[in-house]
């Protein structure tokens, strides 16, 4: 065990013209640990999970990981070859949107083995196998590797995102609104297994949500965010119970049994 | 007993004089000369020019005699030749506020200095088969045209917008450092002066189109005609050996600047954006479609939403080229049966595996 | 100005019709893409009197090596008669003047559409393939700013899922031709559309192999002795075409087969596509099939 962290974010600021939409934000992410930024929409969230994933390039201000290989690196100054190394090996961004982190024109099994394929695999029976193993530990049923996602629920295609992900074994994973767009069953078992995984594979993550119910299932700290800035952040069930902030206050305030 | 199939160099051969005597068509009818096909199908020549990139009139028609009228396949002639000739160098930039105008409409003002000249248009003809032109017509009476001022420069319609501020600047000129399409494959981002020099020799069809979709609403830029000029303007060239301009040429083009929808920033207060035209000759539908489709390109640097195939710059500039396009439709004539024969083969394979699984016990599910 | 006095100039055409500028433009291209096996070059290609997708890249390759010695030899689906051939070869007749051959044993340089002869080739040997499509991820991914970002990284798993989904869907890599190929085990590459049965002759060729596309403005080479490695899986390795019969009319076991219908009653024989190899061995043993 080291004493830097995994993630480390300072000042990041992005602005689109005018707009500024995150504005210098810190943090810092430990092995194990999951970390929630919650607000409503236009609060700078995505914008945010965007820089601290690579995706997007931060105005001013740094976001470094640590490598496996060589300690803490700064994302946005690495080459790009190491960047995008980085983003499907050692993390991953789980997207709102399946259209944006699954190819729709191939299949499940093509999908989650597409991650060992680009590090060197070249067993199609142990791709595979792997892939079946890995629909397995996402709950989707296996007879159905061969399908294109276009096929699949919403629900289905989160599981299929993560396990795309989380084949290559990486220690840091995004999640983009993870339960948008579900029904509230599959919202909850949805958690459920993410819950289950986080603590079994010893991942750290971050979760962006609008919904405090998801933040107090499954997070440890909390990060509030407002038009661009964060107004309070904490352990979540302090920041949950005992808001200090004004406007934590009324979005607590605003959701019944957050 | 199978004979090999032979004589190919023959086949060829004879079919290049089936070509020749198609051509001439019924030796009893007159032979069409250079100038008539120059003086009378102009703006065929205007068209040829332009998308063969190489402004002679002369080689256009012959180009087109040869061709037996196909533009296509005379613009593929005209390139071809183009390929043969050297390169000197650069001329001067244009200047087309000097052109000496036959025609110059603009439809944002009721009226401008140097007024709305008409000129040889078919824009208000009714199209109706004219049957007197059938036979060779007596001459006619010579028209009356209007006295253009040759010494005072007209003012460009943009330009007067310009000195109000209501119109973005024209970029910079710039006459050192000028990319050029035909020195280099066309990379992406392409900046925009590769983007008007591959639409102006791209197909008149695909522009057309393209930019009817954006006035449909694929990719809508709110166009209006600022200004269209036809006339003639000089070109000019340093020699190294002079170091001063010379005209080496003059020449017939036409101009089209749109004024499109405004835009502002946090620098800029809202102003009108525009889109440029400009082609050999009076091919005055290409260049207005050419001025939508370069507006419609400069969605990303306009920080505009862009998802439009006229938007698409990488899909528009890749097949704008009616050379390229109709050589890679066109080889789909040659030959393939050896890449066939292979996916025969494997079709065959997998056919008689998939006989041998249906007769086989089913044993395991999907693995 | 002109000849004929009607203001047209005459025509005189260089050797090989391209002007020397070009040539040297064609073959700084050339050197580059040896300097770096499989990586695809662009080039300011130039309108030939052929049609885009008739072989231009290939024809300006040609023209900017070609030499006043050299011996060609121009071949279309295997065969020196198909009118694509012959019509390359007069072109370079007609502008170079150079000595023509059917016989691959002859040739210096040897252009070439869709296949690699069976005799096999040797040091000193050119081949000049001409390609339509250079770009071997094309079909999975149209734009071309992102597939340079890909070639420049390395990444090629998309390709390899590529392969995947044909062995989930068809229980096998179903490409026959214009399989692609790892050069020098850095750069995938297409090796034109040729029958797969012909990607094993890349490995280790004696001969240069520059390939030459005209419409997309790409040369690409395989240095002599470079490795070339058909993609594959190892429990789906990569297999060549089989015919279950000989040549027709030579007898060969070992060839490519065209295959011919004789009647209407879908008759047919299996001949060799290789025109000179059938006529050489029909030559050399004349009673070497029976039919």
């Amino acid at each position: 065990m080291t004493d830097a962290p995994l993630l480390r974010a300072r000042g990041v600021t992005r602005a689109f013209d005018r707009l500024v939409a995150c504005r210098n934000v810190s943090l810092e992410l430990w092995p194990g640990e999951v970390l929630g930024i919650v607000g409503e929409s236009g609060s700078g969230k995505t914008t945010l999970l965007r820089c601290l994933a690579g995706e997007l390039v931060p105005t001013t201000g740094t976001v470094e990981f640590r490598t496996l290989e060589n300690g803490l690196e700064d994302v946005h100054r690495m080459g790009e070859a190491r960047r995008r190394f980085l983003m499907r090996t050692q993390w991953g961004v789980v997207h709102q949107n399946a259209r944006d982190g699954l190819r729709m024109r191939v299949s499940a099994g093509g999908n989650v083995g597409e991650r060992l394929m680009a590090a060197g695999a070249r067993h199609y029976g142990r791709i595979r196998s792997e892939a079946l193993a890995w629909l397995d530990r996402v709950e989707l049923d296996r007879s159905r590797i061969d399908e294109l996602p276009g096929l699949f629920s919403g629900g289905m295609q989160q599981r299929l995102q993560i396990a795309r992900i989380l084949v290559s074994k990486p220690r840091l994973v995004f999640l983009d609104e993870p339960t948008g767009g579900l029904d509230v069953s599959v919202q909850a078992r949805l958690l459920d297994l993410l819950r289950r995984l986080t603590r079994d594979l010893g991942l750290a993550v971050i979760i962006v949500t609008h919904d405090l119910g998801v933040a107090r299932l499954l997070t440890h700290r909390l990060m509030v965010m407002r038009q661009g800035r964060v107004v309070e952040e904490g352990l979540t069930d302090q920041v949950l119970d005992d808001p200090h902030d004004a406007y934590t206050q009324l979005l607590v305030a605003s959701v019944i049994g957050a | 007993m199978y004979v090999a199939v032979k004589g190919g160099e023959r086949a060829i051969a004879n079919a290049e004089r089936l070509v020749a005597e198609e051509r001439r068509g019924d030796p009893a009818v007159p032979e069409l000369s250079l100038v008539q096909i120059g003086e009378q199908l102009t703006l065929a020549v205007d068209r040829v020019m332009g998308e063969g990139a190489l402004y002679d009139p002369a080689l256009a028609a012959l180009a087109i005699k040869q061709a037996r009228g196909d533009l296509i396949e005379a613009i593929f002639l005209l390139r071809a030749y183009r390929t043969t000739l050297p390169r000197l160098g650069d001329a001067q930039p244009m200047d087309t506020a000097a052109m000496l105008m036959e025609r110059r409409i603009s439809a944002t003002f009721k009226d401008v200095p140097g007024g709305q000249v008409l000129g040889p248009t078919f824009d208000y003809t009714h199209r109706l088969l004219d049957f007197d032109l059938a036979g060779t017509a007596a001459q006619a009476e010579p028209v009356e045209t209007a006295a253009v001022d040759a010494a005072s420069m007209i003012p460009r319609v943009a330009d007067l917008l310009g000195r109000e501020g209501l119109i973005e600047p024209p970029p910079a000129a710039r006459s050192d450092d000028v990319p050029d399409l035909t020195q280099a494959p066309l990379g992406f981002p392409t900046p925009r002066a590769l983007r008007l020099q591959n639409l102006a020799r791209g197909d008149e069809g695909f522009l057309l189109a393209l930019g009817y979709s954006t006035q449909r609403g694929y990719g809508s830029t709110h166009p209006f005609a600022g200004e269209i000029r036809m006339g003639t303007v000089s070109v000019e060239y340093v020699p190294p050996e002079l170091g001063f301009a010379i005209e080496i040429a003059e020449i017939t083009v036409t101009e089209c600047d749109m004024v499109n929808q405004f835009k502002g920033s946090s620098e800029t207060p809202p102003q009108f954006t525009r889109g440029y035209g400009l082609v050999f000759g009076r091919s005055e539908r290409k260049a207005m479609a050419m001025a939508l489709v370069d507006r419609a390109l400069r969605a990303r640097e306009l920080g505009e939403e862009s998802g439009a195939p006229a938007q698409d710059e990488e899909f528009v500039l890749s097949h704008s080229d009616n050379v390229e396009a109709s050589g890679f439709v066109q080889h789909l004539k040659l030959p393939h049966y050896v890449d066939f024969q292979s996916e025969l083969t494997m079709v065959r394979e997998m056919r008689a595996e998939w006989e041998r699984a249906q007769s086989r016990p089913s044993t395991e599910a999907a693995e | 100005m002109g000849a004929r006095g009607n203001g047209l100039p005459s025509q005189p055409f260089n050797f090989a019709y391209l002007d020397e500028q070009t040539k040297k433009m064609i073959r700084r291209a050339i050197l580059k893409a040896i300097a770096v096996p499989g990586h695809q070059v662009p080039f300011a290609s130039r309108e030939m009197p052929l049609p885009y997708g008739w072989g231009t890249g290939g024809i300006q390759v040609t023209a900017a090596i070609l030499g006043a010695d050299d011996t060609l030899k121009v071949i279309d689906q295997g065969a020196d008669d198909t009118t694509n051939a012959v019509n390359i070869r007069r072109l370079f007749a007609k502008t170079a003047g150079v000595r023509t051959t059917t016989h691959t044993v002859e040739a210096t340089v040897i252009q070439s559409r869709h296949r690699i002869p069976e005799t096999p080739l040797r040091e000193g040997q050119i081949m000049v393939f001409q390609v339509p499509i250079p770009e071997p991820l094309r079909w999975l991914e149209p734009r071309e700013s992102e597939t340079l970002k890909l070639h420049a990284l390395a990444d090629y798993g998309l390709m390899q899922v590529h392969l995947y989904e044909d062995v989930a869907t068809h229980g096998r890599i179903a490409k026959s031709y214009d399989y692609p190929v790892m050069v020098h085990g850095r750069y995938l590459a297409s090796p034109s559309p040729i029958p797969k049965f012909d990607n094993p002759k890349l490995d280790r060729n004696p001969a240069l192999l520059l390939f030459g596309a005209g419409r997309e403005k790409r040369i690409y080479a395989i240095p002599p002795y470079t490795e070339v490695k058909s993609l594959d899986f190892e429990d789906h390795p990569f297999t060549v075409e089989r015919w279950d019969r000989p040549c027709a009319l030579c007898g060969a076991v070992d060839s490519f087969l065209d295959e011919v219908i004789t009647d209407d009653q879908g008759g047919r024989m299996f001949v060799c596509s290789d025109s000179d190899y059938c006529e050489t061995r029909r030559t050399e043993v004349p009673d070497a099939a029976d039919d």
